[in-house]
């Protein structure tokens, strides 16, 4: 039988994940259909009822996956409840009557490139641990290029004088990144795009509205299961500071989270997830001055209730505009927007008058 | 001439309209019900509102749930959301105002204010809850008019406790204490508390409300609800003649502000403009996108996630 990898989504890093499957597993390949709807329908379906939003949006795309032939499937989650996705998910879709392989690339919430390896040598026993070592390599740098782009995107986007000229950019290095053969290559198409973005000119940016958005990490990087709330705030002309990433929660999180601990007087824990490194970036977001915080989290999202009390807390106390969000299988975005509409509105009110 | 401006504020339940002159002093009012068709609504607003003599329209401003729609049908200058509109019509009228609470159809609202300015705001989320919906759904099932709920309410001495927090439970609630045999003026007033304690538990929680406080939207009508936020809050609540009006004025405001240069004019009805939804087919999200067609012209369409369902296509 031929072997169907798939894998969730979550914004474009399904790319990397493409990349190094496509490049280590000789395997096909099956990139998830977008989410939509349907997706979500499925995925509620099948879920238990008070379980967090990101299970049910996996749990739908490994549905269609499977309906598409898929027989292999990636699960890489870990921290939170998301550590037990994995096992539930697999005796759900089991019951559901399909056949398949499921594996899981993140052990109690590490990243543990031992047991990957042996998990790409059971998928492919052919596999060579020099070249697995090399296109591991590249899959993580290409993350990171990624991340570093989108990151100088959010925050400038609204300050460019053509609208969509950074983010036609961005999309040219995807696509470059798609079959890149070495890293070297990957490298220069990086730093090509890089330099055109730092080309571009942009506007003053004293007048624009400086807004963090924080929360739970699935919520944030999906825009479906947030309503769009970037290309929202973008159109509407605000920088946006968002400190969750891939980069972040594989690569640096272990060194950087026993940091933040320190620097709050008050945390002793690390309260599950991101709960922790969510307060810090309060902090950091109230001493360089941003004008507001958007928390996002998935509907029953425990350590992000856990922080919010403390969040709303710090807020008060140095008068700064919060908003609490929670998203859930709901699709209509009227509600939605006129929150972030009066949000916003509030903000440049409180700007013009200090 | 004088200038003037309109603002409507189209709600799910009411259509409100007002024309303002530039002192903000109001010219004209009218307050219908939308009964779930806010263009026909909207016309009908629009014929008995007329432009007074000596006056020129300088300014349209729509908010409201409805708010885009009825902003494309009109032509206005501003579009804003209520939040932003409220905040501004009660302004206007008491400029040290605190906090103001808000009761409408399907939203509540509450908006902390601090010099002039919002610094805090809080909409509910999920449910029905302490809005006017449930009220009026309640009054149906007392077979009480809802313009009488508040004087009704007002003649008890004795309101039964009614679960505050969720409609459903409220419900049952309320039908379990109506075969108990509680006379009907208990029970309505006994609503009318659930309803204040609803709002106060789901949105002012953790927010402190300073003096003065204004009451409005349609609820504030109610006097039975009025009376109990005065006792629940251990104050006196402001509640304009004009309480209804707030949003409309607010955003009529806003308009006069915004100092547009186009030319605006009310002859709606010899326009024909239709609303189309239809769900696109393009790929499985299967949005409901509603077309807005002026003149058998295609000028707006919302609702798509991407851009197979725009305009354009």
């Amino acid at each position: 039988m031929e072997k169907v990898i798939a894998f969730p989504l979550m914004g474009n890093y399904f790319l990397p994940c493409n990349y190094l499957f496509s490049k280590l597993c000789n395997a096909k390949i099956l990139v998830p259909p977008k989410i939509t709807s349907k997706t979500v329908e499925l995925g509620g379906k099948y879920s238990p009822e008070f379980i967090c939003t990101p299970f049910k949006y996996t749990l739908g795309t490994y549905i269609e996956c499977l309906e598409n032939n898929a027989n292999i499937l990636i699960q890489m989650g870990g921290g939170c409840r998301y550590g037990y996705y994995f096992e539930l998910q697999e005796k759900i879709l089991k019951d559901l009557g399909y056949n398949f392989k499921y594996y899981n690339l993140v052990s109690k919430g590490n990243t543990d490139l031992k047991l990957i390896y042996k998990i790409l040598k059971e998928i492919n026993p052919k596999l060579n641990i020099i070249k697995a070592l090399y296109f591991s390599f590249i899959t993580i740098k290409m993350v990171n290029y990624m991340d570093d782009i989108d990151d100088y995107i959010r925050l400038n986007a609204p300050y460019q004088k053509n609208v969509g000229l950074l983010e036609n950019i961005n999309k040219e290095m995807l696509e470059e990144f798609r079959n890149v053969k070495s890293f070297y290559k990957l490298r220069k198409s990086y730093r090509k795009c890089k330099r055109k973005i730092k080309n571009i000119e942009l506007k003053d940016k004293n007048k624009k509205i400086k807004i963090g958005i924080i929360g739970e990490l699935y919520t944030l990087m999906e825009p479906f299961a947030n309503n769009n709330i970037e290309k929202i705030l973008k159109d509407s002309g605000v920088s946006v500071k968002r400190f969750t990433n891939v980069t972040y929660l594989l690569f640096e999180k272990g060194k950087k989270s026993k940091k933040y601990l320190k620097n709050l007087k008050n945390i002793k824990y690390k309260m599950g997830a991101d709960a922790m490194d969510n307060i810090y970036y309060t902090k950091y977001l109230i001493d360089h001055n941003y004008d507001g915080i958007i928390h996002m989290k998935s509907s029953f999202c425990t350590p992000e209730i856990g922080n919010m009390g403390i969040i709303s807390k710090m807020c008060e106390e140095k008068n700064m505009p919060v908003m609490f969000l929670t998203m859930d299988l709901n699709t209509s975005n009227v509600g939605f927007e006129t929150r972030i509409e009066a949000f916003l509105d509030m903000i440049e009110m409180r700007k013009k008058n200090e | 001439m004088n200038k003037c401006y309109l603002g409507v504020d189209i709600g799910s339940i009411s259509t409100k309209g007002v024309i303002i002159d530039e002192n903000y002093n109001i010219l004209k009012s009218n307050y219908i019900w939308t009964k779930a068709s806010p263009i026909d609504a909207v016309k009908e607003l629009i014929n008995t509102l007329s432009i007074p003599d000596g006056y020129k329209l300088s300014g349209i401003g729509t908010t409201g749930s409805a708010r885009k729609l009825i902003g494309l049908m009109l032509g206005a200058n501003v579009v804003k959301n209520e939040i932003i509109c409220h905040a501004t019509g009660t302004l206007n009228f008491y400029p040290d105002c605190k906090t103001i609470l808000e009761i409408g159809g399907q939203d509540s609202k509450i908006i902390i204010l601090n010099n002039g300015i919002i610094t805090d705001y809080a909409m509910n989320t999920l449910c029905a809850a302490g809005t006017g919906a449930f009220l009026s759904s309640q009054s149906k099932r007392i077979g009480v008019d809802i313009s009488d709920f508040g004087s009704l309410a007002l003649k008890s001495t004795n309101p039964v406790k009614i679960a505050a927090r969720c409609t459903v439970f409220a419900e049952s609630d309320l039908i379990h204490k109506a075969q108990l045999g509680y006379k009907k003026e208990d029970i309505v007033a006994g609503l009318c508390k659930s309803v204040v304690l609803n709002y106060l538990n789901n949105l002012a929680k953790g927010k402190k409300l300073k003096e003065p406080i204004v009451f409005q939207g349609g609820v504030s009508k109610n006097v039975g609800v009025v009376k109990y936020f005065n006792e629940v809050l251990n104050t006196k609540v402001i509640v304009d003649p004009n309480s209804h009006l707030m949003g409309a004025i607010g955003v009529a405001i806003l308009s006069a502000l915004d100092n547009s240069d186009s030319k605006f004019n009310l002859n709606i009805n010899d326009i024909k403009f239709e609303t189309k939804g239809y769900e696109c087919k393009g790929c499985s999200n299967n949005c409901e996108v509603i077309r807005i067609i002026k003149n058998d012209k295609l000028i707006d369409s919302f609702g798509n996630k991407c851009e197979k369902g725009s305009v354009n296509n």
